[in-house]
């Protein structure tokens, strides 16, 4: 059991690596942490997010303001606005996101869940590409560039070929499988051959990835609008990702596609023997080597088949939302993709439901902004927070009072005493260890 | 100075690492604290060091009740550790690490270097330890960089000085100087607190030994004591140390290996030509002190680490241009030295380092997909017979032992029929019932008509379990001599004396702990 940890303290091994090894063992050892924190911790994160969101809605709102200011001649009022303001924008944030209750026709109050899954199908696709790599022990940041990869070679097969109903939209899409393969592969090859961190290899990536689209968005034979816009022609009906619910909502088959590569990681990462394979590299690429895994292999697989599920993503979104392709495909979806793969603690299940949470936020962000003024901003705070969280257990751990569960308590600095004091500060920390405080003692020692 | 521990209580949340220690070491006393890994050695040295506080219970030094917030204190108090793992910087002078932390500085607090360097000379000097103050760090044998770090806690007026496993890194002749120093710092009254788990040197050094088992103490003991009765109270059982086995039957060779040369990344020469000849049937042993290529040698065998030039044969198949699945595949059985880093994947179930190895081959998967019932079917089964104790095969391995996790790799290695077995250091941080099973586990592989490569720094295990022994030196062989070969031999050979010399050379003068050997009642 846990009879030889005490006993080792770690000692620190000097590796002729050096300070970049150090760090990089860190970041592996951060990243773990990351992705093994509890859901518990995810939930609470979620909720204090909330809370921190409501004091920066109530910090930026006028009335807020107002009553504050005659705060101590008529508190109730205070207390009372703060409460209608975070209710009114949560509850449109809800509304925005799930189901609008005061909306004017059923088709609009059902509207918002659709919005949540449509916003939800690139940030799960990316997000479970990220997902892999975490992992396996590997920080793709190249998200962002995987998905511009995808959407460019989806939208070209899209709008430039003319192929028959079905073919066209299996071909555009897995032209954006092809097109994230091959950017998410060029890291995943000099990681492989070379060793070349991933993180700043796909950081560069993306910027390659940007400046490639607005140059071939200024070729002609590229867009094929005839107009001097940087942007091209829509994809072909036959390209394009069916509705699901007909006009009046945007919601499209992406969403199966979301599923289906849900259930596919699952398998991957859980069933098979390149999971297995991409786990063990990720857990201890010393072991697997002795194990006989090809490690380079499978690090060059790992970032291949991650790439190639942003790139699907950003194919769908292109596919199934935007149609044409512009400069700003992407957005912030790959790096939204990101905290998505960390919230759901890099499990495919897991991500999936950030993703929607993620695709909610940016649905019902838009309707708290219209319907109460509260900025959109709010839910790039909201994001932040629950990843910030998420990535401090032990902060959340505090928040709450929650034990921690390495079971070592950090003890308290105490000064160094000469005489018999040594003693009595020995039991007094033992009784508060023991959760009675100081006082507590006493007052046992009282009533007895 | 005396040095006294009441009733010291550690804990880390349920787990209670030491529980009520009472131990009193008497001025110029060499006092061994005995017991099994894991038995909380090291943490009762760690708060006396001042780097745990107790939950409960006090430190007296000469009847003082004293406190230390960190290591600072402790030194102050003039307590010195001297850690089993040195914490020495390779690239300083002896001064240098020796003044490092408590620097005597000149006007403008400029670092004093000649009073450093004097002090150096005149400690070295006053115990005969022959260490040249000039000398860098990492161009010392590691017996000198113990006498470094002996002196640097000299140097500090360390009344008390605790070493922590320190003859784990050292050739018995080296051990022998290292008995000679705490012998002569004990006639100059400084108390010696030796932490251990081998037996042998406790009955050569202490004058008093303190047992403790599971974070208490549980006895007292002379060096009159027999090693069999020290390793009972230890274990809390009788215990046999060494194992029965039949004399070996070898057959064919089965395994061998010609003019292996490796080279380190940075150009040096880690394996030099080495050449050997296992049977089918047969245990060979390869003895040394860490560092000597042996590492080198096991990785070589299983293709992580690339030769250069040589041949590696088993059942007559080159396994040069292999890689490393394929060479398992071929039937290596590959047993590595650092569990914990090349062995298990700590995050991963016990069923999953189970096939860590044969993730991807029959009945475990049919090459795409893998077969979860099979596969926690085969590691109940193997794990029971190898006697691991655990909850259920979905629990991560970290939730076990050392020993149970290294029979979980002993029962992966040995489930499939292999036709070679490597093991590097089988054993190294096992209490002494695994060692137990695991030296009768490899002797039945041995039976069973497998060539057998150990790779042992304890020369203990070396004695008990090979039929032949190769022991390296700097990357070569410098002989394969017969299992029961004199520990003073391999002790020489071990330090580059070649076999023929070591022989004479240990008729006329035996270590202490060789005449303890041709002494002992086990």
């Amino acid at each position: 059991m846990s009879e030889k940890k005490p006993d080792t303290p770690e000692t620190p091994a000097t590796s002729p690596g050096g300070a970049l090894k150090e760090a990089e063992s860190r970041l592996h050892y951060a990243l773990r942490q990351l992705s093994q924190a509890s859901w518990v911790i995810t939930v609470l994160a979620i909720v204090v997010a909330l809370v921190v969101g409501a004091v920066l809605i109530l910090a930026t709102n006028p009335q807020v303001q107002a009553t504050a200011g005659y705060f101590f001649a008529r508190p109730g009022d205070f207390f009372l606005t703060s409460f209608e303001v975070i209710r009114d924008a949560y509850s449109a944030l809800f509304r925005g996101a799930v189901y609008d209750w005061q909306a004017a026709t059923g088709q609009r109050s059902i509207r918002p869940i659709t919005e949540t899954l449509v916003n939800a199908v690139p940030l799960i696709l990316a997000g479970l590409g990220i997902a892999i790599g975490f992992r396996s022990g590997m920080l793709n940041i190249g998200g962002q560039g995987q998905m511009i990869l995808g959407a460019t070679f989806g939208a070209f097969i899209g709008y430039a070929f003319s192929l028959p109903l079905g073919a066209h939209l299996l071909l555009a899409l897995l032209g954006g499988v092809l097109g994230g393969a091959i950017w998410g592969g060029i890291a995943g090859v000099l990681k492989a051959k070379t060793g070349a961190n991933e993180v700043i290899v796909t950081i560069m990536l993306n910027n390659i990835a940007l400046y490639l689209l607005a140059w071939l968005l200024r070729q002609q034979w590229f867009v094929q609008t005839g107009s001097n816009q940087p942007i091209t022609a829509p994809v072909d009906e036959s390209a394009r990702l069916f509705g699901l619910l007909g006009s009046g909502f945007r919601l499209h088959a992406g969403i199966f596609i979301a599923i289906a590569a849900t259930v596919f990681v699952w398998w991957l990462l859980e069933r098979s023997t390149l999971g297995f394979e991409f786990r063990a590299i990720g857990e201890n690429p010393e072991a697997a080597r002795t194990a006989g895994i090809n490690v380079p292999k499978a690090t060059a697989l790992v970032l291949i088949i991650g790439g190639a599920l942003c790139g699907l993503g950003g194919a769908a979104h292109l596919l199934g939302t935007e149609y044409r392709l512009a400069a700003g495909i992407a957005g912030t979806l790959g790096f939204d993709a990101i905290t998505v793969a960390l919230l759901g603690r890099s499990r495919p299940l897991g991500t999936f439901l950030a993703g929607l949470l993620f695709g909610g936020l940016r649905a019902g962000g838009v309707l708290m902004q219209t319907q109460t003024g509260t900025p959109v901003d709010i839910v790039l705070v909201l994001q932040s927070v629950i990843v910030l969280l998420i990535a401090a257990p032990p902060l959340v751990r505090a928040i709450f009072f929650l034990p921690n569960p390495d079971g070592s308590p950090r003890r308290k600095r105490r000064r160094r005493s000469k005489n018999g004091e040594a003693g009595s500060d020995g039991q007094r920390e033992l009784a508060e260890s023991r959760g009675g405080s100081a006082a507590g003692a006493n007052t046992r020692e009282v009533t007895s | 100075m005396k040095l006294q521990l009441t009733g010291v209580t550690k804990r880390f949340g349920a787990f209670t690492a030491n529980d009520q220690i009472d131990l009193t070491v008497e001025p110029g006393e060499i006092h061994a604290l005995l017991g099994e890994n894991g038995a909380g050695k090291s943490t009762l040295m760690n708060i006396i060091y001042g780097l745990y506080s107790p939950n409960e219970g006090q430190i007296l030094l000469d009847d003082e009740p004293v406190s230390f917030d960190g290591p600072g204190d402790a030194v102050e108090a003039g307590i010195g550790m001297v850690h089993q793992h040195f914490m020495l910087i390779p690239v300083f002078n002896v001064t240098e690490s020796v003044m490092l932390g408590f620097e005597p500085t000149k006007a403008a607090g400029l670092i004093d270097f000649a009073q450093a360097r004097r002090r150096v000379e005149e400690i070295s000097a006053r115990f005969g330890f022959d260490v040249d103050p000039d000398a860098m760090i990492e161009e010392l044998p590691v017996g000198a960089q113990q006498r470094v770090e002996i002196i640097k806690a000299l140097s500090r007026d360390a009344r008390v000085l605790i070493l922590d496993e320190p003859t784990a890194v050292l050739t018995p002749q080296e051990t022998d100087e290292l008995i000679d120093i705490m012998r002569q710092l004990k006639e100059a009254g400084t108390s010696i607190l030796f932490i251990t788990h081998k037996l042998r040197e406790v009955r050569a050094i202490a004058d008093r030994i303190t047992v403790i088992r599971r974070g208490k103490v549980v006895g007292e003991a002379t060096p009159e004591s027999t090693e069999t009765e020290l390793a009972s109270l230890m274990v809390g059982r009788e215990v046999s140390l060494t194992t029965e086995k039949e004399p070996a039957q070898p057959g064919q060779t089965g395994f061998s290996v010609k003019d292996l040369t490796v080279i380190s990344s940075s150009g040096k020469v880690m394996l030099d030509k080495v050449s050997m000849e296992i049977a089918r049937g047969e245990i060979l042993c390869v003895a040394g002190v860490d560092g000597n290529g042996q590492t080198e040698l096991a990785e070589a065998i299983l293709g992580i680490r690339e030769a250069v030039t040589g041949t590696i044969t088993l059942d007559g198949t080159d396994l040069r241009r292999m890689s490393v699945k394929e060479r398992l595949n071929a039937g290596i059985g590959f047993v590595p030295e650092d569990r914990s880093t090349d062995g298990v994947i700590a995050g991963f179930s016990i069923t999953e380092n189970f096939v860590l190895d044969q993730y991807d081959q029959q009945p475990y998967s049919n090459g795409i997909s893998m077969k979860h019932d099979v596969m926690r079917a085969a590691a109940a089964e193997q794990t029971s017979r190898f006697d691991v104790r655990l909850g259920t095969v979905d629990d991560p391995i970290s939730t076990l032992s050392g020993g149970n996790q290294q029979k979980v790799v002993l029962a992966r290695e040995m489930s499939r029929d292999i036709r070679l077995f490597v093991a590097s250091q089988p054993t190294r941080g096992l209490d002494v019932g695994s060692i137990e099973f695991v030296h009768r586990t490899i002797i039945e592989e041995r039976d069973n008509g497998t060539p057998c490569l150990i790779i042992s720094t304890e020369l203990d295990e070396a004695l008990n379990l090979a039929d032949r022994i190769a022991v390296m030196y700097r990357g070569k062989i410098i002989g394969i001599v017969p299992g029961g070969t004199d520990r003073d031999v391999l002790g020489l050979m071990m330090a580059g004396v070649p076999a023929d010399e070591a022989q004479v050379q240990a008729q006329d003068h035996h270590t202490i702990l060789g005449e303890a050997d041709t002494g002992a009642e086990v």
